[in-house]
């Protein structure tokens, strides 16, 4: 992740090289395109993010239809690893939040929960070093497919009136509170829902990839012959060491939150809060 | 270290902020979406829903199988216990019943016996009592003839002395003390 931000402070921009800290910015998520090209219209660029982006679908599709090609009841090797993940998002995410009757969901969340992982998982495979989902696009587009199911869904289910009449009127409360509560409940569930989906994923992948950046990079930076540059160096390296460590579980972690959000959404439509 | 404000108001010609949001970019997220997505749905995790609910049925079937053996244990433990109390009351009638019949039979054997004790002291009597008749009838046959035969000895010799008399009786004593002894 690391090298292209040290290339631009220099190969030889060391601590009292006279060199200032080339601190990592915006430009660690800015990639050429590899490829450019034009339909009706639109530029479309395929740099870094798309391929890491088309790999991770590619890997995907790959894995899950390798392991379940040929599935048997006493499954064997990556069958038991994919049914491990199969019944992690029906058992662990489907069914505790939406019951059994969001099993037909499950291929929908489970594309979410393993696409999200592996492009965060980017962030911490030498070679890749780019959590794709840092790039704001990438969980913005997530949220709006989860926003463009959910609410239509909801509307389906319950019925125009029926459920907006239970979103924006959560019962149980008294008349008065909904002055308060239904532009709060309206605002919340229709704008800051989708807004906060997408950023969450987003900016903790950002900060995890910057911070991993800004301590390589100081881990090179500071490496010199001098006591402060060498203990410098070794604390920053371990520390990203131990932060690649620390942002593979972020990874983990943002992908099953993200996944959980989204089946949330979907029960809220499929079922009135009560 | 570096400057979160400028890094997102960095919407300089050259470097875009991390905020923007091309169309292009979400077409491309939109696109690796479906293909994920198209590809489980229809052809990856139906195969796996169904090897999983075939095999949550074989568990399913596998634990009615043992419930109902189970049941069938129970029934064939009930029928057997049913069948030993049976046997058991059984045997203790048959018990019931030898005692019955051994006290009978030897009640039975006792009676025969008796009777044909009785028989045989019946036989024995009548034929003590036959041989008495006939001993008796014997008996007096002869002593009327020897009373005969005496009357004409004593009628013979003349009854002259009471001497003659006495000696006759005696000798006639005698004899018959002799043929008593023969």
């Amino acid at each position: 992740m690391a090298f292209g931000v040290v290339a631009s402070g220099g190969p030889d921009c060391h601590l009292f090289s006279g060199c200032g800290f080339p601190a990592p910015g915006a430009e660690i998520f800015q990639f050429d395109a590899i490829l450019s090209f034009t339909i009706g219209g639109l530029a479309f660029n395929i740099s870094k993010v798309t391929f890491l982006l088309f790999l991770a679908v590619v890997l995907i599709l790959g894995f899950f239809g390798y392991a379940f090609r040929k599935p048997k009841l006493v499954p064997r090797g990556a069958q038991n690893v994919g049914e491990l993940g199969y019944l992690f998002i029906r058992d662990g995410i489907v069914r505790e939040t939406i019951g059994k009757g969001g099993d037909k969901f499950i291929p929908f969340l489970f594309s979410f929960f393993f696409l999200v992982w592996i492009l965060n998982f980017w962030g911490v495979v030498p070679g890749a070093q780019l959590p794709v989902t840092s790039i704001f696009a990438i969980p913005v587009t997530f949220a709006i497919i989860v926003y463009v199911t959910w609410v239509p869904l909801g509307i389906y289910k319950q019925g125009f009136v029926g459920f907006f009449k239970n979103i924006m009127f959560p019962p149980g409360v008294p008349k008065a509170m909904y002055i308060l509560l239904t532009p709060i409940e309206l605002i919340s569930n229709f704008l800051v829902r989708p807004f906060t989906h997408a950023v969450r994923l987003f900016a903790n992948m950002f900060a995890g990839h910057l911070l991993l950046a800004t301590f390589s990079v100081a881990a090179f930076y500071l490496l010199s012959f001098s006591v402060i540059g060498i203990l410098g160096s070794a604390a920053s390296f371990s520390l990203a060491v131990l932060l690649t460590g620390f942002e593979a579980f972020i990874q983990a972690l943002q992908a099953y939150i993200f996944t959980l959000l989204a089946a949330v959404y979907i029960g809220s439509a499929l079922h009135a809060e009560h | 270290m570096f400057e979160f404000a400028t890094l997102l108001a960095a919407e300089s010609e050259e470097m875009p902020s991390v905020l923007a949001v091309p169309l292009d970019e979400l077409i491309i997220g939109l696109i690796a979406f479906l293909i994920v997505f198209g590809g489980l749905a229809k052809f990856v995790l139906p195969k796996i829903k169904v090897t999983l609910d075939e095999r949550a049925n074989l568990i399913e079937g596998g634990l009615e199988r043992a419930g109902k053996a189970e049941e069938e244990a129970a029934a064939v433990l009930a029928e057997y216990q049913q069948q030993l109390a049976g046997a058991r009351e059984e045997a203790s009638a048959i018990r019931t019943a030898a005692q019955s019949d051994r006290t009978a039979i030897i009640e039975e054997a006792r009676n025969e016996a008796r009777n044909a004790a009785a028989v045989v002291t019946a036989s024995a009597e009548a034929a003590m009592a036959a041989e008495r008749a006939q001993a008796v009838a014997a008996l007096t046959r002869q002593v009327g003839e020897l009373a005969l035969t005496l009357a004409d000895k004593v009628v013979g010799e003349a009854l002259s002395d009471d001497a003659r008399v006495a000696a006759t009786v005696d000798s006639f004593i005698t004899d018959l003390e002799r043929a008593a002894a023969n």
